[in-house]
């Protein structure tokens, strides 16, 4: 299929979109390459080496920072700078000067979060382990970020402000929001500080960033992203309008309140728990919404599945963010949270989104942007294919070892025998999780080679490339 | 009013979406800063606290399981099963975690909950399981943690580390009034502990007579590794108190 080059004139700043695209394949193949070696850690304990380093638990928000921070934050930075330009018809705001502070700004996060992570110095935090002077430089560069998305909306050349930009705008503040108030702290030295809040109070905040982490930095946003690359590559428009509004309103509205359903059964008033289940149920909707609209933008050009690798991406992707947002609310239930907390299953749903919704789209719209910031075909459509299958089936070995070791540990855990007694010591369940632990293992190995094998054929793109402009003819 | 109006004007869409963001915490979280019921109230027949601020070397025990990672392996959050009663005890409290700054409920139980690990097992124990865990429990995926036995413990800034807590409000005594309040709130004997000014000594004064190690010449980061994990879910003593008693809180 051929491309249209996008690099014709410079009319918009490109140079960014490419760093960070190229950022975002290096930190795909880190964080999956760390999150390989952990995952056999769990199958294989020898593998700590009685490093301190490397050990499980110092990994794994290396782990989670490279992937969500790393590979998802930059693909995130180079979509919204891309589709911020090209559906406000304006150059960014800030000039390259202020673009490039987010660019060197952020990759430097990444690195000494990792940094800090295989040192020891956590916050204790999920998601959020990085110490104080590291979350300040976040919050400036985050700050930077929004400087530069609303003020290149507000040069916007038409009236109406894109979809895709609603999505983004939410984002950028509710992360920004959840950053503020999850990491105060007060600090005792440059490498450790203590969490203002404490007990119920702080594990409340902490879920509620922990959430709407989820909420806004990888679903309200890869769905902005979304709202561009399907009717793009499909040369459709979004199917509803109206549609879009309403699940746009409510995502952002319902996501907030259902953080608490991470701590069902703990030491929370039962209201705030009961509450949390509500909304999560009602969150259903609104993210159904969000996948019938982009799967029905397709609607008239279904045979696009046969033909374009890239349309393939980006519908198994929809397909994939539907299925873990049924799981969700449907884990969200207290009886079914009871069997599912504290096991495997609540990892492999985290997976089902992260790698079958957020990589899944990232990958298609990488497909799609690569060519045309680089003028050049790509290198080859059959490696896509490959991809895409090595992804498929690497999600699938993922989320099935998870939902069969975590279901069988949950009902372990709360099997009594003929006296009353529990029927397994803890460490019986353990043993029992083993093959699964090595299934899952492979799993990850499936989805990191159909990384490597996509920055392989991205490296033969880019380097045939050309980030030249074109002759004016061609610009028109 | 129709859509196409937030649609053109960037600044009613940014007031709208704070807005809509907004609310959910401000509902679920905020009031539990409030509600006086969101923490059980513990108090032995006296009127003493039950719960207590973890003692200098318990919380430089607390900072090396946080360094190390461990609540992404073990929850410390006894859920109100009949199974978990069975395995673990009580129920944990939320006054149990008061002084937790972070909370380390956790969220994934690879291994066992630690709630109430405390006196569940030996000093030696624990000492030989966190330095080869496979020796004890062949079936363990936990990691070694050998050099707990080697490194010394850094105990300079334990008094540093215990004036951050007092700011967020953990009851750390800086000054012979706070002290004297520390003893009518939990004890001479607990309130000793908390006094910052001596933070040093005691923690080398509970190293050396705990002999957590069973190394009474150093303190090692081990020390404190076990003498926090002995400590976790200990405090409450739940047969002073009627079955029914902690239910009206939840």
């Amino acid at each position: 299929m051929a491309t249209s080059s996008v690099v014709a004139n410079e009319q918009y700043n490109y140079d960014i979109v490419r760093k960070f695209t190229i950022m975002t394949l290096v930190w795909g193949v880190v964080g999956m390459l760390v999150g390989v070696f952990i995952a056999s850690e769990l199958a294989f304990p020898f593998l700590n080496f009685d490093i301190p380093y490397i050990t499980f638990g110092r990994l794994r928000p290396v782990h989670t920072g490279a992937v969500i921070f790393g590979f998802g934050g930059s693909a995130l930075f180079a979509t919204t700078y891309y589709i911020v330009q090209r559906t406000c018809q304006a150059r960014l705001f800030g000039g390259s000067g202020l673009a490039n502070f987010t660019f060197w700004g952020w990759q430097g996060i990444i690195v000494l979060a990792a940094l800090g992570d295989v040192l020891g110095f956590s916050q204790g935090r999920e998601y959020a382990e990085m110490e104080w002077p590291i979350d300040l430089l976040i919050e400036v560069v985050w700050v930077a970020y929004i400087v530069v998305f609303v003020g290149t909306v507000m040069r916007r050349k038409q009236p109406h402000i894109y979809v895709a930009n609603w999505f983004f705008l939410a984002f950028m503040l509710a992360t920004a929001l959840l950053h503020t108030f999850n990491n105060m702290a007060i600090p005792v030295s440059l490498t450790k500080s203590y969490p203002l809040f404490a007990g119920a109070q702080d594990a409340m905040t902490q879920w509620w960033y922990g959430h709407n982490a989820v909420g806004f930095f990888l679903t309200a946003a890869f769905l902005g992203m979304m709202y561009y690359f399907v009717p793009k590559q499909a040369g459709r428009p979004v199917y509803s309008y109206r549609l879009s509004i309403v699940h746009f309103w409510a995502l952002i509205f319902l996501y907030m309140w259902a953080g608490t359903h991470h701590l069902h059964w703990t030491a929370i008033p039962d209201w705030t728990s009961t509450l949390a289940a509500t909304f999560s149920i009602m969150l259903l909707l609104p993210s159904w919404g969000g996948m019938i609209n982009g799967i029905m933008t397709l609607s008239g050009s279904w045979d696009k599945l046969r033909t374009d690798p890239v349309m393939r991406f980006l519908i198994v992707a929809l397909s994939f963010y539907g299925m873990s947002t049924f799981e969700g609310p449907m884990m969200s239930l207290k009886d079914v949270n009871a069997l599912s907390h504290y096991t495997d299953w609540t990892i492999g749903h985290v997976h089902s989104g992260a790698l079958g919704w957020v990589a899944m789209i990232t990958f298609g719209a990488l497909y799609h942007l690569i060519p045309r910031l680089w003028n050049n075909e790509v290198h080859s459509q059959k490696l896509i294919n490959v991809h895409f299958w090595l992804a498929t089936i690497g999600i699938l070995l993922y989320i099935t070892a998870m939902w069969i070791s975590g279901i069988m540990q949950g009902l372990m855990w709360r099997a009594f025998d003929d006296f009353g007694n529990l029927q397994y010591s803890f460490v019986e369940t353990v043993a029992a999780m083993h093959p699964f632990y090595v299934m899952r293992a492979l799993g990850g190995v499936f989805f990191l080679s159909g990384m490597v094998i996509m920055c392989f054929n991205m490296y033969k793109t880019i380097s045939q490339g050309s980030t030249e402009p074109q002759g004016k003819l061609a610009a028109a | 009013m129709k859509h196409d109006m937030i649609e053109r004007n960037l600044g009613l869409m940014l007031v709208l979406v704070m807005l809509a963001i907004s609310v959910g915490g401000l509902v679920e979280i905020v009031p539990l800063f409030f509600i006086k019921d969101t923490i059980e109230t513990v108090k032995t027949a006296d009127g003493k606290e039950m719960i207590r601020p973890y003692s200098p070397l318990e919380l430089r025990g607390r900072d090396i399981y946080i360094r190390e990672g461990c609540y992404l392996c073990h929850s410390q959050m006894i859920r109100p099963f009949r199974d978990e009663a069975l395995r673990y005890g009580h129920y944990s409290l939320a006054a149990e975690s008061k002084y937790d700054h972070p909370f380390q409920w956790g969220s994934k139980r690879t291994g066992p909950d630690l709630a109430r690990v405390g006196g569940k097992y030996s000093n030696d124990w624990h000492v030989q399981h966190l330095n080869a865990p496979r020796s004890m429990v062949p079936e363990s995926v936990m990691p070694n943690y050998p050099w707990l036995l080697t490194t010394p413990l850094d105990t300079s800034d334990v008094g540093q580390r215990m004036a951050a807590l007092r700011v967020t409000g953990v009851p750390y005594s800086a000054s012979k009034a706070e002290y004297d309040q520390n003893v009518k709130t939990f004890g001479e004997d607990v309130a000793k502990t908390l006094h910052i000014p001596d933070a040093e000594k005691n923690l080398i004064a509970q190293a050396q007579t705990g002999n957590y190690d069973n190394n009474p010449n150093d303190v090692t980061e081990m020390d404190a590794v076990v003498a926090y994990l002995q400590v976790l879910g200990t405090m409450v003593d739940f047969k002073k108190f009627d079955d029914d008693y902690f239910v009206q809180f939840r």
